[in-house]
């Protein structure tokens, strides 16, 4: 028998690989199926939205958030305007701040939905995301009805949200969160003590607490790690403080054990949508402030206040005062931070966008080292990444 | 976050870093310290292991550039800790040549971060272990968020049919950009 010899060699996985989850350039070292070193090239998709947002009003910036992780776009706005707010100095009223939790967690359900799902895809599975995909297009639906817009939505604003809810949106979304539950059910009998699911995911990709402190982990990443953090209880912004809810923490720091953490956090934030839809105050869903709120559209033919109000407020924008503000929140995917710089003029100085999927993925070689190639497929999934907010 | 938090907290950073420690402020309920470019590998590892502090994790690392100063780049390090559910940004200063001790040793999170920050800022790293570009293209040239970087970029491309490969050229508007300042020459009330 002659004397056979491996050699390592690289493998170029994407830019266009259907389990690259966007543009993921993966330079990967094979020492025959095991991984030995694995190099995310990332920018593919990048835009340059830090740039433009300096050339940009503090209104005309607000869009840009929806770009970013485009899976879960009300969230980003929600910390955009939350550091506007905050350099501002104006808190948006209850009724806003309820609408925008709501929506929050309604962005929550978009985006864990899709990242299970179509992490089961990566690992065999191609039902979860034709049903999952459903479950999406009515709740876009309710996006759709409540800005307009099925993803782009441009509906959280500095000083509270754009719109009030139109007619029937609340029954409507009252009358979904009763149903939710038992899809996800159904989804757990395809998934959760699925043989072949578990035999992908168990055990694989593991990250050690340790690990997910050093790499800089959020959300789901790092809960399923084992570490109990979140920002919706520990630093709360709107009115998480009045929500009942509960943190699932997981044990192994799996692929699987993230998996069951997002689920745990769908229900709960089914949950959650449940009290903001009781609690709903009546009221104004904007700051009474008119250089910082466009006025009442009825006003704006018979007030010539209203009008120049208007015409300033869409051309000029508002004025920030100076200072600087780190400003997270819990998105879907992790902390998602805006390191806002304010020189006191009507645009932004310097916008930082921290997106967790970025750290998430500079922990992809750590994770994947000494795996087959084909558990890549399956770490990738559970990652939960977006190019849109990676690459920015 | 209260203000009594905030003054302790302050308070803490301060007795951790000792000397390290250039100048200590809160706004915004947010706590910043200041500290010497060459010893900020220390001073962050003293931040995370002192359990007065215990900042557990790097979230981010940022460049600002303001090009009228001496030393234009701020570098900004946003800490939070875990246990004591606080945040800290540390910021130092650098320039165009002046290299910042990497602190990938500190915080393993920190290679991205500091790879972005010498991709679109130009700030560099020293002792970071691969200090590539990380968003830009391929051979890109010049460093984007630089102030002085102008918003068009420099070079476009397209596909070169004759050539049969992607071909890039400097930048050629079809009309000329158009800044929109609407900054109102007159100061208004709030």
């Amino acid at each position: 028998m002659t004397e056979s010899k491996t050699h390592s060699f690289a493998l170029n996985f994407g830019p266009q690989h259907p389990a690259a989850h966007g543009v993921l350039r993966l330079i990967l070292e094979l020492d025959g199926e095991v991984v030995e070193r694995a190099d995310p090239h990332i920018g593919l998709l990048h835009r340059g939205t830090e740039k433009l947002i300096e050339t940009k009003t503090y209104l005309q910036a607000l869009p840009y958030f929806d770009r970013l992780d485009y899976v879960a776009p009300m969230c980003q706005e929600h910390a955009f305007a939350l550091a506007v707010e905050k350099l501002l100095g104006i808190a948006p009223p209850p009724r806003a701040q309820i609408l925008r939790v709501l929506f929050a967690e309604i962005t929550r359900l978009l985006n864990h939905l899709f990242c299970i799902t179509t992490a089961a895809l990566d690992t065999g599975a191609v039902t979860p995301p034709l049903w999952g995909f459903e479950e999406r297009e009515k709740l876009m639906a309710f996006y759709e009805r409540v800005s307009g817009a099925r993803m782009h939505a441009n509906y959280f604003r500095p000083g509270g949200v754009h719109r009030d809810l139109p007619d029937g949106l609340a029954g409507d979304i009252w009358a979904y969160t009763e149903k939710f539950p038992k899809f996800l059910d159904d989804i757990e009998t395809l998934l959760t003590e699925n043989r072949i699911f578990k035999q992908r995911t168990v055990d694989i990709g593991i990250a050690t607490k340790e690990q997910a402190l050093d790499w800089g982990f959020s959300g789901p990443m790092l809960r399923a790690s084992g570490v109990a953090w979140d920002l919706r209880k520990s630093q709360p912004y709107d009115i998480y403080d009045h929500m009942d809810f509960d943190v699932p923490v997981g044990k192994t720091g799996d692929c699987y054990a993230r998996y069951l953490v997002r689920m745990e956090e769908m229900r709960q934030s089914n949950s959650i949508m449940r009290q903001c839809l009781k609690a709903l105050p009546e009221g104004p869903v904007m700051v009474d402030n008119y250089k910082i709120a466009p006025p009442p559209r009825a006003d704006i033919t018979c007030s010539m206040e209203a009008l120049i109000h208007h015409f300033k407020l869409y051309t000029e924008g508002f004025h920030v005062p100076a200072g600087e503000t780190y400003t997270a929140v819990e998105a879907p995917k992790g902390e998602f931070g805006v390191y806002l710089v304010a020189d006191g003029t009507n645009k932004p100085y310097r916008c930082k966008i921290r997106a967790p999927s970025f750290a998430h993925l500079q922990a992809l070689e750590t994770m994947c080292k000494g795996h087959m190639i084909a558990d890549v497929a399956a770490i990738i999934g559970s990652l939960d990444i977006v190019f849109g907010e990676v690459d920015r | 976050m209260n203000a009594d938090k905030q003054s302790q907290l302050s308070a803490a950073v301060k007795r951790v870093l000792g000397g390290d420690c250039l100048s200590v402020s809160v706004a915004h309920d947010e706590v910043t310290v200041c500290v010497p470019r060459a010893r900020i590998a220390v001073a962050l590892q003293k931040l995370r292991d002192d359990p007065a502090t215990s900042m557990t994790q790097l979230m981010d690392i940022c460049g600002v550039d303001y090009p009228a100063r001496s030393e234009r780049f701020d570098v900004v390090y946003q800490l939070v800790s875990l246990s004591g559910n606080v945040r800290v940004r540390v910021k130092i200063t650098t320039d165009e040549t002046t290299s910042v001790p990497s602190v990938c040793g500190v915080y393993s999170a920190a290679g991205w971060f500091e790879r972005e920050a010498w991709d679109l800022c130009g700030i560099k790293f020293s002792g970071h272990p691969d200090l590539r570009r990380i968003l830009t293209d391929y051979d890109f040239e010049g460093h984007p968020l630089r102030k002085d970087f102008p918003l068009t970029g420099t070079v476009e491309l397209r596909y070169d049919d004759e050539k049969k490969r992607v071909a890039y050229e400097p930048v050629k508007l079809s009309q000329e950009h158009r800044e929109y300042d609407f900054l109102s020459p007159w100061a208004g009330e709030g």
